[in-house]
């Protein structure tokens, strides 16, 4: 390929055919399609430029942030989900990343949680207006990381995203900068965090000089091939480089055994970032493990070319654009040459990540739930609530990974399920850590023992964070149940169709830690229900008609109501799952 | 509008006490008598709702009937009534569905007239009043729903809503151990239901529509939302109202092939929640394999047990009564035990016969273990209301008795004897309502004035609270079974029906009348009897009010009418459901014996020939219709009772008369 063609390629792929150099892109050249990100990018440029003029200072940097995100949020077009047809599968930037409904629904979880949370820190007032800049700032860079996560295409990419997510983060947990537990939590945070990185690291360069590519659909196609006659070293070697990979990803995930920081972290940052790492953060973490998991366990018909119209593109779709940058062979990965049914060759691999995801799960869903039991502070029994729950939310992908072999459809599903839960659980996090805030700044505590017969002092509120814990525990009517549903039933169709034992072992342990999971969260409810008030306690006022007060009803009512009328996040997720199998 | 008719209505019974505790929300917090008396009158106007299903004589013409103009109940016909199905969840074959036949009418009433009485009773609750009526609205609302829901996702959701409410009211304004009564209670149905819900998805997943015949696509209520787009976009439904026997053939021919059309586009799932659907399927087609059923039969039947409570998971319901507060035990033991065997006659035996026909053994002994243990419990105990609460344990035990004895086998078939065991179930399910709703009452009332119920410390209660101590001894004799009361009736059909299937099982559980008989009359005779009063607080016995006495006398006066009236006031409005349900499993069983005998080496292959079977007997009926085009009204319900149960036997009809 001579040099002028690769940059002419790559001229069509940033920015489509329309109008010369300066032309508008068009719209689905990767630029357009990156839109959400660069908007992203903006509003942290403007926040940190805004900043060096004297009249940027006079307002609060939160103003700027959150118009940045809402115009994130308004260009992600997260409407397009529902559309006929849903999104079309399109690989961006020459298929470092890709841009699917998964992603847009990712990216609308993403933002349309920053924006809750922004909100949230402006009536908590963490951070004051002098640390704004720069505490959104961080926020922000985070976000875009997560978004990245949630569209990579490229292992590079996902390890470029990762760390992007991460960094921020490691500075967000020792945003009480006075404080030691704080520090302490963020050095914790950030060692841990780059133990990970390596690891992974370290597996992604195993990875690529097995298959020879990084690119995750054509890891896919090259696995099939390679698996039927791979030596049994090397399939150590394959098996040893899934295994560091995974941990990168369950560091992000904080399943067990890479928990550690978690409850830290939790404790000795605030709880406005504890919602942050909680909600965003896993979100991103399992929409990578989404995509990781289906490159190495599926093969997925090419996306299609960034730049040119889609009909167009569908065309030339059989090209071998992914190549640019992948370490891929000089021709396209050839199907043809696996066999009558490529599918059918992943099927070791594909037991061994499921298997793999499955005892993960399990055992995050099953630690995390019987370690909170013990918790004093809020702050941790919600940490560990945050890995339970993680546990739950990976039960999802063993299905996916069981059904990605013979039944595209339904491992769709599963991941619709998935994202069910996901959009479900922000409320709920969101919700429960913001009544946590709410509290810390009304009385100064966040022990358990300190919320005893709150609910003569604020009724409110108790009821707001009842319903949320409950919702936490899956009881229906609340919200929490339908993400339980849709993930089980993900669990029960997998388990039917391919006869995998071990979904059916996943599905049960989901609902016995379901049953033990109701002990802490009704402890707290009854702590503050049905015990009597201390006498001690210093008099504060927490009443629903003030920013705090309608802040929670309003992120509590989603998670009452929503079992009435849930069929459009059903379909959004469905719509964003669509076409990533299939 | 298409389901305006009954959609409204039954939304609103369950509903409206939903909407009461929203309205309650805004009420100021320390006027206890507007509180109280405000939701007074919503479960009074959700009573009014479903006695109106009574008082509204049944309008067969009207299938277009209005709010103000729906059907009453029809207690001739078996099929369900009032049925209403809209989509909901659409994308995950999750329906708005519900509707009454005979099993659930008169559960409901049950329901709306206990939920009444305990409010009415609800007096003595002085501690956040607020609270406590929005929680037992909510509370309302969930009973209501599960036993109208048809689509098992709703039933599921509704079964939930009650637990919170339930947790809270016996945790905050229950006795001094009220905190791990509530957890127990709490703990035990949570993970009942788990069970349930896994159930339920393997239920849903192996279910296939397409494997329905158009017949009973059409009955299931399926057609009702089979929608047709037309040329310009507008989607309408192709039946023009909710299937009833009514419906033209050719509306239903029209609505299956749309939906087999749908079901081959993609468009719709095979897959359903569709309790009713469900129920043809495990019958007639092989769409849940044996293992299937075996499998949900018992999740199934462990959940509903723990809620029956069944021994040995029973344990939760003495701790949850003796803490829970009068109101709030009368609806334990009036209502929510109920639940337990309403889910086992409509969901567990219809939707998996041959796990059923397996277990009945288990089933029967468990149930006649539940009365034994319960009745010995009961005579042990020291405390008033745990007694009270064994009984309950011993009685529901005939419950399920009655429901699982499978006698319609070989060679004859003959399914005349379930049938009166399951309506002898039934029956004791609705006189153990009123009869146990009364008991916890009375124990309430004494309870309030003494303020304990230690049984060796009353007596003498005769002469200083004579009114009370009549109706007492009244609803006493209720709970134990003496004929002319309501306890008798369900008693004494289930012990008769089960000499047929195992005349051991009998012998044990009309011996048990004589523990229930010892346990009653000696309560009775330690705390109103007697020469004096023996306990403390003595100076605070007066006679019982009027509040009081008119919710006893209800409460007496139903178990008298019951047991004197039972064909008239309860029987013949579920006997047609109930004949026809056993005599459907009877031809199941039929089926299933001839499909073993004729391929032993098949037999996972057994139910296919039931396939053709249903379909059979379904053309006919359509058939039927078609020739006669649109019977009078007089005969309407003629071919149903006639192909509903050909050897149609009355049996409580026949003990009364």
């Amino acid at each position: 390929m001579e040099l002028h063609e690769i940059v002419s390629d790559l001229i069509i792929d940033t920015k489509g055919l329309a109008g010369g150099l300066l032309g508008a892109p068009t719209n689905t050249s990767s630029i357009a399609l990156f839109l959400p990100e660069l908007v992203v990018c903006a509003t942290i440029l403007l926040m940190l430029l805004v900043r060096l003029f004297r009249w940027g200072r006079t307002f609060h940097s939160f103003y700027v942030a959150v118009l940045g995100c809402a115009l994130a949020l308004a260009v992600t077009q997260p409407q397009q989900l529902l559309a006929e047809g849903g999104v079309p599968r399109i690989e961006i930037f020459t298929g470092m990343l890709v841009f699917d409904g998964f992603t847009v629904f990712l990216r609308t979880i993403l933002l349309a949680f920053t924006v809750l949370f922004l909100i949230l820190t402006k009536i908590s007032g963490i951070p004051d207006r002098e640390d704004g800049g720069d505490i959104y700032t961080l926020v922000l860079g985070a976000v875009l990381g997560m978004c990245l996560m949630a569209s990579s295409n490229h292992l590079l990419m996902v390890f470029m995203s990762i760390e992007m997510a991460s960094v921020p983060s490691y500075a967000l947990a020792g945003l009480l900068k006075g404080r030691r537990l704080g520090s302490e939590a963020a050095l914790k945070y950030s060692v841990y965090g780059a133990g990970a990185a390596g690891v992974m690291l370290y597996g992604i360069s195993l990875l690529a000089g097995l298959v020879n590519t990084v690119h995750l659909p054509t890891m896919g196609v090259e696995l099939a091939q390679r698996l039927p006659t791979m030596a049994p070293p090397e399939y150590m070697v394959l098996a040893l480089a899934g295994m560091m990979v995974m941990v990168g990803l369950a560091f992000k995930l904080s399943a067990v055994p890479f928990h550690f920081w978690c409850p830290d972290v939790f404790e000795g940052a605030p709880a406005e970032v504890g919602a942050f790492l909680s909600v965003a953060s896993k979100a991103a973490a399992l929409a990578l493990l989404v995509r990781v998991a289906i490159g190495l366990s599926a093969i997925v018909p090419p996306g299609l070319p960034a730049g040119q119209p889609i009909d167009q593109a569908a065309q030339t779709a059989a090209r071998d654009l992914p190549g640019l940058f992948a370490v891929a062979d000089e021709k396209p990965a050839d199907n043809s040459a696996i066999g009558a049914d490529p599918r059918a060759a992943l099927q070791p691999m594909r037991s061994l990540l499921g298997k793999l995801i499955a005892v993960l799960a399990i055992i995050t869903c099953t630690f995390g739930n019987l370690a909170a039991y013990g918790q004093t502070n809020i702050k941790r029994l919600l940490a560990y609530s945050t890995i339970a729950h993680a546990g739950y939310m990976m039960m999802a992908v063993p299905a996916l990974i069981a059904l990605a072999g013979q039944h595209p459809q339904q491992a769709q599903n599963a991941v619709s399920g998935l994202g069910i839960y996901i959009a479900l659980y922000l409320f709920m996090n969101l919700g429960a850590f913001a009544i946590v805030a709410f509290f810390r700044n009304a009385f100064r505590s966040e022990e358990i023992a300190d919320y005893a017969g709150l609910i003569r002092r604020c009724p409110g509120m108790v009821i707001c964070f009842a319903a949320i814990l409950f919702s936490l525990v899956g009881l229906p009517p609340l919200s929490g149940f339908i993400g339980k549903f849709a993930v089980f039933a993900a669990l029960m169709d997998g388990f039917r169709l391919t006869g995998e034992t071990y979904l059916l072992i996943v599905l049960l342990a989901g609902g016995i830690n379901t049953a033990i999971s109701l002990f802490y969260y009704l402890r707290v409810v009854k702590v503050m229900t049905m015990e009597p008030e201390s006498p001690t306690r210093v008099p504060f006022a927490l009443p629903m008609l003030s920013a705090a007060g309608m802040f929670t009803i309003a992120i509590t009512l989603p998670t009452l109501l929503l079992i009435l009328w849930w069929n459009w996040i059903n379909e959004s997720a469905l719509g964003a799952a669509r076409h990533l199998l299939t | 509008m298409f389901d305006g008719n009954y959609v409204l209505w039954l939304s609103l019974i369950v509903f409206l006490p939903a909407a009461g505790a929203l309205v309650l929300a805004f009420l100021p917090r320390d006027q206890h008598d507007l509180l109280r008396y405000f939701t007074l009158a919503v479960t009074g106007a959700v009573l009014a709702l479903t006695v109106l299903a009574f008082l509204v004589p049944p309008n067969p013409g009207a299938t277009e009937a209005t709010f103000f103009e729906f059907n009453g109940f029809r207690e001739a016909a078996a099929y369900m009534q009032n049925v209403f199905n809209v989509a909901w969840i659409p994308s995950f074959d999750i329906y708005y569905f519900m509707g009454m036949d005979g099993i659930s009418f008169p559960l409901i009433m049950l329901t709306a007239l206990v939920s009444f009485l305990a409010m009415a009773a609800s007096w003595s609750i002085k501690k956040s009043v607020k609270a406590y009526c929005i929680l037992f609205l909510l509370l309302e609302t969930g009973m209501i729903g599960v036993f109208l829901a048809l689509d098992f996702f709703l039933f599921y959701v509704f079964w939930e809503v009650m637990l919170l409410p339930m947790y809270f009211l016996i945790g905050v304004w229950g006795g001094p151990r009220k905190e791990y009564a509530a957890i127990k209670f709490f703990l035990y149905t949570l993970l009942g239901s788990v069970l349930m819900l896994i159930a339920i998805l393997m239920l849903y997943f192996n279910s296939d529509l397409s494997k329905l015949s158009n017949e009973q696509l059409a009955r299931a209520h399926v057609l009702d939302t089979v929608v047709q787009v037309d040329a310009s976009g507008d989607r309408a439904r192709i039946l023009s109202a909710p299937w009833s026997q009514e419906t033209s053939p050719v509306e239903i021919e029209a609505a299956a092939q749309q939906l087999r059309r749908d079901m081959q586009a993609g468009t719709r799932s095979v897959h359903t929640f569709n309790l009713l659907a469900m129920a043809e399927m495990g019958q007639t087609t092989d769409a849940f394999s044996q293992s299937i059923q075996w499998w949900s039969f018992l999740l199934l039947f462990i959940g509903f047990a723990i809620k029956v409570p069944s021994v040995p998971v029973h344990t939760w319901l003495p701790d949850a009564h003796v803490e829970a507060p009068t109101p709030i035990s009368m609806i334990l033991a009036g209502v929510l035990l109920k639940m337990g065997g309403y889910g086992i006659i409509r969901i567990c035996y219809p939707i998996c016969p041959y796990g059923g026909w397996d277990l009945a053994w288990l089933v029967c002994t468990l149930g006649v273990v539940s009365m034994v243990y319960g009745a010995f419990a009961a005579l042990a105990q020291k405390d008033f209301k745990r007694m009270v609460a064994y009984s309950s344990v011993s009685h529901m035990g005939y419950v399920v008795l009655g429901l699982g004895v499978w006698s319609a086998t070989a060679p004859a078939y003959d399914p005349d004897y379930w049938n009166m065991g399951i309506s002898g179930a039934m029956f004791q399910m609705i006189g153990h309502g009123i009869s146990s709703a009364g008991m916890f009452f009375m124990v309430g009332v004494i309870y309030d004035r003494v303020h304990h119920r230690n049984l060796d410390e009353f007596g003498g209660l005769f002469g200083k609270m004579p009114v009370y101590t009549a109706l007492s001894i009244g609803i006493f004799f209720a709970g134990l079974g003496l004929p002319g009361l309501c306890g008798f009736i369900g008693e004494v059909l289930v012990v008769l029906s089960v000499w047929p299937y195992q005349p051991v099982l009998a012998i044990v559980s009309a011996s048990v009348v004589v523990l229930t008989a010892a346990y009653i009359l000696w309560a009775i005779q330690r705390v109103y009897l007697g020469a004096e009063y023996k306990g403390p607080h003595a100076e605070e016995i007066v006679p019982s009010t009027l509040r009081e006495n008119l919710i006893a006398g209800t409460l007496f006066v139903l178990a008298i009418l019951l047991g004197v009236f039972p064909y008239q006031t309860v029987l013949r409005y579920m006997d047609p459901t109930i004949d026809r349900q056993v005599r459907l499993l009877a031809d199941w069983t039929e089926r299933q014996d001839q499909a073993a005998a004729a391929a032993p080496e098949e037999a996972q292959a057994a139910t296919v020939p039931a396939a053709e079977a249903g379909r059979d007997e379904s053309d006919e009926r359509g058939e039927a219709f078609a020739a006669t085009g649109q019977p009078a009204v007089g005969e309407r319900s003629a071919p149903d009772l006639a192909s509903g149960s050909p050897v149609r036997t009355e049996p409580a009809a026949a003990l009364v008369e």
